[in-house]
């Protein structure tokens, strides 16, 4: 506590010599904010804004300007709601070469992009503490490809595209010993730790990922990275920190050199020697995961080998380049001509020059080389400098209009400034200690400009308090004026950190409403009522059941067995659009399965004990909603209750009364 | 019985509101295609679509019947029989004769529009309280089933 307080008390010390202490909401925010986040009832919002769960795992769509929540996507983590990482087709995309992993933490988001814009196919983002990067169809909103990244640790630079979506780049934060050589003391860090660069690359029509070869690089720390663009298409540019090499209390240690580095890499110029040369290829395991609409099922394949080439062996094609102390973001504007890198400990924000890092290449003004990789001198690629911007400068991203976006961590501000001539034209603080900030389209080669974000590391008092635990926090902001104006407050999932937008118009009209269950290629599909039946095999019960408004088939079943393996798989026989069921068992360990119109989920299912258990639909389908529900008879092992199953007292095609009145 | 009572009171009122909502959205939804404030008075015996003439042969044709089998059974048998009885929908026996082909076809086809307009379409979701469901029928879907429901009608 008393710790907090003076973490507090320092902040808002160096907010105050700074002159940028926080000013209260109510002098931030004027008089017509509110019509411009007000989105009538029944309208849509301009843009899709996706934004990292943190630590949920998961990944969170808004609507912007209104910052109504649409959706939380499962990704990394199991997701009770809907049945994400419960049904037997989900499961397969949380194995790992671990097993299964119930969560991650997730970082960033990369929208898929063609000729450098946003092309509303994809988004695809990552998991930091197991190395995963996952790609998400923006037809159906799901998590449709996780790969695991063998030889990494601490997957944080990660997932970083070129403009055509050629390749995701994930660099690690975790330098360690690589396979065949890491029993080794902690204290040889500086000899046997390393850290890795994986390229996956993407297939243009699929968007399938594969990792065709690593890049093992010094013991650093890599923090963040992107893709050049326009004339830099073919470099990558990534942060890093701990050039000091420091395997313990890095806190202290890893913040003591005046420089650390920007990495550009030549990744066209790797890709060919790629394909010209063998690399060594290591026995690493590592899962890739796929999930198919026609089957309605994920599949988990262990692979292993993956191609490593080492950093000092592609002379010509990695060169470092000085940045003040412990960089952070590290962003290339739209023209790709500048890259805009963030000293967490810096005072100021240097703009290198691409055009100026190629000349100084070709003059080779290097200051000589670091773990056995050139050093260009500082001045000789700088562009410029930011002066006094605030303090704590973290992560860049720019308008429409050749204007750049810094986010200050310490003094709690965006701080805006024009590309060119590196003057700030305006800052405002934000509530509080933001970490990423995103303007829509920021990272293309048009942003849309418009509005920004701000994604908060601390709330505080900026909501009705909900005991020790708040939520996060972010803030919105129009940007489409000389002086950046607030709009809105809204609070996040997990601990957001970075985000991307995109216009609404690249993505409504492509969804998906609804599978057809003709193409449903599901190996347990019941295709129609007809079709539904039990089958026992052993003390494997496989149960073929349909269900449509407000009804399952079967909704009786005797003969299950204590120590029987119960498999329910449903099939939604519906075919409109926003008619899910929803499926539960009484004292199941699962979570509810949610059905989505065409498709087929399997409950699995252990029964615990004799008796009649009832199922039911967990989601509220028509008025007859609660009228959806079944039973099954569960008997002791080895009785003579015959495996029978039903709906209703008939056949269905033979008379009936007609349903009796309620 | 108070409780059955409240229940009943319950139901209707959502269905009300479901309806409200439903003829209301004007925005969006599949349901704006066509005005949806002006109410029906008279019934049209089309029904509410694109369906406004439908060509029927004097006799049937066996691959029409035999592919409205297969729809029937994968996306309607859950809810329709081929009596007279009423499951959740009602029967199909002489639904032919009660109602025209394009009316059929419309109903399959445009449901939302039908439920929502319809004064017949209307009276029957009355009835049997559970909105039919659009199953995504093409045109040449819904032709079938004409088929076979008149063949299911003895024709």
């Amino acid at each position: 506590m008393k710790n907090y307080i003076n973490y507090v008390a320092a902040t808002l010390a160096i907010a105050t010599l700074t002159q940028c202490k926080p000013k209260s909401a109510s002098q931030v925010v004027t008089g017509d904010a509110a019509s411009k986040v007000y989105v009538a009832p029944g309208k849509y919002d301009e843009i899709y804004n996706f934004v990292s769960g943190g630590f949920s795992g998961q990944l969170a769509v808004y609507g912007l300007p209104s910052a109504r929540l649409l959706k939380v996507i499962p990704v990394f983590s199991q997701n009770p709601e809907n049945g994400w990482g419960y049904s037997e087709e989900t499961k397969p995309m949380l194995n790992t070469s671990h097993g299964f992993i119930p969560w991650d933490d997730l970082h960033h988001v990369a929208l898929s992009q063609t000729d450098g814009l946003d092309d509303g196919r994809w988004v695809f983002v990552n998991g930091n503490n197991t190395p995963r990067v996952a790609r998400i169809n923006l037809k159906t909103f799901r998590t449709e490809e996780i790969i695991e990244l063998p030889n990494s640790s601490g997957n944080h630079s990660s997932p970083f595209l070129t403009e055509n979506s050629e390749y995701v780049i994930a660099g690690t934060r975790f330098s360690t010993p690589l396979e065949g050589n890491n029993d080794v003391p902690i204290s040889t860090y500086k000899e046997n730790f390393k850290g890795t660069i994986s390229f996956i690359k993407i297939d243009p029509t699929s968007g399938h990922m594969s990792v065709p070869f690593q890049v093992v690089m010094p013991p650093f720390n890599f923090d963040l990275s992107r893709a050049g663009k326009g004339p830099s298409h073919g470099w990558f540019f990534f942060s890093c920190y701990n050039t000091e090499q420091a395997n313990t209390l890095l806190e202290v240690n890893a913040s003591q050199r005046d420089k650390d580095f920007v990495v550009a890499i030549n990744w066209k110029k790797i890709e060919e020697y790629a394909k010209a040369n063998k690399g060594r290829v290591t026995t690493s395991k590592y899962a890739h995961n796929i999930y198919d609409d026609k089957v309605h099922s994920a599949t988990s394949t262990i692979s292993d080998g993956i191609v490593q080439f080492d950093a000092a062996e592609l002379k010509g094609m990695i060169y470092l380049m000085p940045c003040p102390k412990s960089p952070h973001g590290c962003d290339t504007d739209p023209t790709g001509e500048y890259i805009v890198a963030g000293g967490k400990l810096a005072a100021t924000i240097p703009v290198f020059s691409f055009s100026k890092m190629l000349k100084a290449i070709e003059n080779k003004e290097f200051d000589g080389e670091f773990a056995g990789l050139p050093v260009i001198k500082y001045e000789s690629a700088l562009y410029g400098e930011v002066p006094k911007p605030g303090l704590g400068p973290l992560h860049t991203e720019f308008d429409d209009k050749g204007n750049a976006y810094t986010s200050m961590f310490v003094s709690s501000e965006v701080v805006k400034w024009n590309i060119k001539d590196l003057k700030v034209i305006d800052r405002k603080p934000t509530f509080y200690s933001l970490g990423h900030l995103m303007v829509v389209g920021g990272g293309t080669k048009h942003p849309y400009g418009k509005y920004l974000v701000a994604y908060n590391k601390i709330t505080k008092d900026r909501y009705l308090p909900t005991g020790p635990e708040l939520a996060q926090s972010a803030q919105l902001f129009d940007i489409s004026g000389e002086k950046m104006e607030m709009l809105s407050d809204f609070p996040t999932i997990g601990e957001p950190h970075y985000a991307q937008a995109i216009e609404a118009s690249k993505i409504k009209d492509g969804q998906v409403r609804f599978f057809k269950i003709e193409d449903n290629q599901h190996p347990f599909v019941t295709k129609g009522e007809k079709e539904s039946k039990v089958v026992r095999t052993g003390n494997r019960i496989d149960v073929y059941a349909t269900c449509i408004r407000s009804h399952f088939s079967p909704d009786n079943i005797e003969g299950i067995q204590m120590g029987d393996e119960v498999y329910f798989h449903v099939t939604n026989l519906e075919q409109d659009w926003d008619v899910p069921h929803g499926f539960a068992i009484k004292g199941a360990a699962m979570a509810e399965l949610l059905i989505m119109p065409g498709e087929t989920c399997t409950y699995k299912w252990n029964p615990d004990r004799v008796g009649v258990v009832p199922f039911y639909c967990t989601d509220f389908c028509s008025a007859l909603h609660q009228e959806m529900q079944g039973y099954m008879r569960v008997s002791p092992k080895g009785s003579s209750v015959k495996l029978v199953w039903s709906l209703g007292d008939f056949s269905s095609d033979a008379p009936v009364a007609p349903a009796e009145k309620k | 019985m108070k409780k059955q009572n409240i229940f009943l009171l319950t139901l209707t009122a959502i269905l009300s509101s479901a309806m409200i909502f439903t003829s209301s959205c004007g925005g969006s939804g599949e349901g704006a295609k066509t005005d949806s404030t002006a109410t029906a008075a008279v019934a049209n015996p089309n029904g509410i679509g694109e369906y406004t003439h439908v060509e029927l042969s004097a006799t049937l044709n066996e691959e029409m019947i035999a592919k409205g089998k297969g729809i029937f059974e994968l996306k309607c048998s859950a809810c329709h029989k081929l009596t007279d009885a009423k499951l959740v929908g009602p029967g199909w026996l002489g639904v032919t004769k009660r109602r025209s082909a394009e009316w059929i076809m419309n109903m399959t086809t445009n449901t939302e529009v039908m439920l929502n307009q319809d004064p017949e379409a209307q009276k029957l979701l009355e009835l049997c309280l559970v909105r039919m469901p659009n199953q995504g029928l093409s045109g040449e879907d819904a032709r079938s089933m004409v088929e076979f429901m008149r063949k299911n009608d003895g024709q």
